[in-house]
């Protein structure tokens, strides 16, 4: 009973989780612009959730043979996300330092992330108001 | 919260920059001054930066911020210029002037108080991405 009430919250939590990692990742790309010999990562988001979240079986999950047993901890939850799961950008313009930080497609993905993580928030946020009005009864 | 480290990362970036922009300073404060005493007269100087992980673990990539590894003093010979009127000129009449050149100090100025806006912008807009994370449910 309690596990329905919150599963819908595991998913969006985990969603939080990941954007979180993803500002993060971006905000070290805006960071090094200037290094030289820095190479830009990001993050295939809707895999990683799709691994964290345990729809995709993932490397490190643990095996669950029996309805009682509590799956072990998604990688998005415990260890954040691993190095591997990174992609690389493709430089659309090289430069002579061998850096690939594109600051405009940067900044775009640090503006649209910021927004769905905002837009995460905001359905935790309806979802737990849903929750507390069917609780209160009123 | 591995939202907070983006201000160890942002924040190491914008001193790093903040460095660099104070080495533009001094070249271009001493863009005209002459060979000393000693012959030598002021050399550039360039900052080059390199990536510090600064995740919890040592090789996460996702949290990299960076730091100044080297401040570099540019080899290439000051100019010469004929004066033999000049107090510092040497024995030939010629007077060395400092190697800066003041469009390549004025062209890595604006490009490092751009970088050190953005990294500013970035933590902005994670400190108010915080400050709703913290409010959550409460609303």
């Amino acid at each position: 009973m309690l596990n329905r009430l919150t599963d819908s919250l595991d998913l969006q939590g985990q969603a939080l989780q990941l954007r979180s990692e993803r500002q993060r990742l971006i905000a070290s790309n805006i960071a090094n612009a200037d290094t030289p010999g820095y190479v830009a990562r990001d993050m295939d988001f809707a895999k990683t959730l799709r691994a964290a979240t345990g729809t995709l079986p993932a490397a490190s999950a643990m095996a669950t043979s029996h309805a009682g047993h509590i799956g072990a901890g998604a990688p998005g939850l415990s260890g954040g996300v691993a190095a591997s799961d990174l992609l690389y950008a493709t430089p659309s313009q090289t430069s002579l330092d061998r850096n690939t930080v594109d600051m405009d497609r940067e900044r775009a993905s640090f503006a649209d992330n910021a927004i769905k993580y905002e837009a995460t928030l905001r359905f935790i946020n309806s979802n737990v108001r849903t929750t507390l009005s069917a609780i209160t009864g009123q | 919260m591995s939202m907070l480290s983006i201000f160890n990362v942002s924040g190491s970036a914008a001193s790093a920059q903040s460095q660099r922009l104070n080495v533009v300073a001094s070249n271009l404060a001493n863009a005209d001054t002459v060979a000393g005493p000693n012959g030598q007269a002021y050399k550039a100087r360039q900052v080059t930066f390199q990536t510090e992980l600064m995740g919890q673990n040592a090789n996460d990539p996702t949290a990299a911020g960076v730091r100044v590894s080297t401040i570099s003093e540019d080899q290439t010979p000051g100019r010469k210029v004929h004066d033999p009127k000049n107090p510092s000129a040497d024995a030939d009449g010629y007077v060395t002037y400092s190697n800066v050149n003041a469009v390549e100090e004025m062209v890595n100025m604006i490009s490092a108080s751009r970088s050190y806006q953005n990294n500013l912008e970035v933590m902005n807009t994670a400190k108010s991405l915080l400050l709703k994370t913290i409010q959550l449910g409460q609303s």
